[in-house]
C-alpha cells in the first residue's frame, strides 16, 4: 500500500519522538494499544501551571501510519489547552495525513492517546 | 462434508482450546483425502466445485485451530464477540507499559553486546508471557468468564506480535 507523502515525511522523519518523567507532576501520560496489529503508543504532555501544554513526546511501534499519527499529534497539541487538546479528532488526523480507510484506527490510536494523557495529567493533579 | 457447522465439529474435536495437535493433524489429513479436488474430476462441476469449497474450508480450518491465537480467537468469535476487528485501544496501562518496555529492548537488541543472547532471553520471557496468558485464558473460557477471557485474548495478540518481531529480527540478523 502506497503512503501519503505527509506519512512518509512524518515516518522518516518524525517530531518529539522520546520520554518524560511519567512521575513529575507536570507531566500526563497517555499509554494505549491496538490489538487488531498489535501497535502500542506511549504520548506524554508536559502541562504548563496555566494548564497549557508546553511540550509533548511520543514513542509508538507500530506501522508508518502509526507513527505519523501520533508524530503528527505531538506537533498540533504545543501550545494548545487541555480542553483543546482533548477535543482533537481522529478524523482531523486522518484528513491531514491523508490514511487510507484500513489506516483510519491507527487515528483512533493517537486521538486516543492524546484523551488518556490529558486525563492522566488531570487525575494526577486531583490528588 | 457440511460447510455449516463450525471448524471444531468438521474436525470431530472438542469445542476447547485445549486440543489434542496430532488428532488435529491427522483428521484433517483424512478428510482432506477425502474432499481433495483430483478426486472429485471425473464428477460434474458442481461436485467439482464444491470440492473446492470444501478443501478450502478445510485448510481455513487447520490454519485457525493450530495456532493459540487464532483458537482462542475462534472461540470467542464462535460466542459472537468479535477480536479480530478490534478497535478499542484501552488495556490495562501496565500491561501495555511492559509491553513498551520489551519492544524496546527487541529496538535496541542490534546494538547490545550479544544481541544473539539479548534475543533468546527476549524471546524465553515472550514465551513464558503467552503460556501464562494461554492457560488463564483455558481457565477465563471453561470458567464462562467471557469479558476475561476476550482481555486475555487482546493480550495475546500483543504478546503474539512482539514474539514475531523478535523471530523476523533474528532471522535478519543470523540467518543471511
Amino acid at each position: 500500500m502506497a503512503y501519503s507523502e505527509q506519512v512518509i515525511d512524518h515516518y522518516e522523519n518524525p517530531r518529539n519522538v522520546g520520554k518524560m518523567d511519567a512521575d513529575d507532576a507536570h507531566v500526563g501520560t497517555g499509554m494505549v494499544g491496538a490489538p487488531a496489529c498489535g501497535d502500542v503508543m506511549r504520548l506524554q504532555i508536559k502541562v504548563s501551571d496555566e494548564g497549557v501544554i508546553e511540550d509533548a513526546r511520543f514513542k509508538t511501534y507500530g506501522c508508518g501510519s502509526a507513527i505519523a499519527s501520533s508524530s503528527l499529534v505531538t506537533e498540533w497539541v504545543k501550545g494548545m489547552t487541555l480542553d483543546q487538546a482533548s477535543e482533537l479528532k481522529n478524523a482531523q488526523i486522518a484528513e491531514e495525513l491523508a490514511l487510507p480507510p484500513v489506516k483510519i484506527h491507527c487515528s483512533v490510536l493517537a486521538e486516543d492517546a492524546i484523551k488518556a494523557a490529558v486525563e492522566d495529567y488531570r487525575n494526577k493533579q486531583k490528588k | 462434508m457440511d460447510i455449516t457447522r463450525n471448524y471444531f465439529e468438521i474436525l470431530g474435536l472438542p469445542v476447547s482450546f485445549d486440543i489434542d495437535q496430532a488428532q488435529l493433524t491427522e483428521r484433517y489429513r483424512d478428510l482432506q483425502k477425502q474432499v481433495h479436488p483430483d478426486r472429485h474430476s471425473h464428477q460434474s462441476d458442481r461436485e467439482q466445485r464444491l470440492a473446492v469449497q470444501y478443501t478450502a474450508y478445510l485448510n481455513e480450518a487447520l490454519t485457525t485451530l493450530k495456532s493459540p491465537l487464532k483458537r482462542a480467537q475462534y472461540l470467542l468469535s464462535l460466542q459472537g464477540i468479535d477480536t479480530l476487528s478490534d478497535s478499542r485501544t484501552q488495556l490495562d496501562p501496565m500491561f501495555l507499559m511492559e509491553q513498551m518496555e520489551l519492544r524496546e529492548r527487541v529496538a535496541d537488541a542490534t546494538d547490545h553486546d550479544d544481541p544473539g543472547a539479548e534475543l533468546e532471553q527476549l524471546e524465553a520471557l515472550v514465551g513464558a508471557e503467552l503460556k501464562q496468558l494461554q492457560s488463564a485464558f483455558v481457565k477465563a473460557w471453561e470458567g464462562q468468564q467471557l469479558a476475561q477471557a476476550e482481555v486475555l485474548v487482546r493480550k495475546m495478540q500483543f504478546a503474539s506480535k512482539l514474539q514475531s518481531d523478535i523471530e523476523a529480527l533474528e532471522d535478519r540478523l543470523f540467518d543471511d
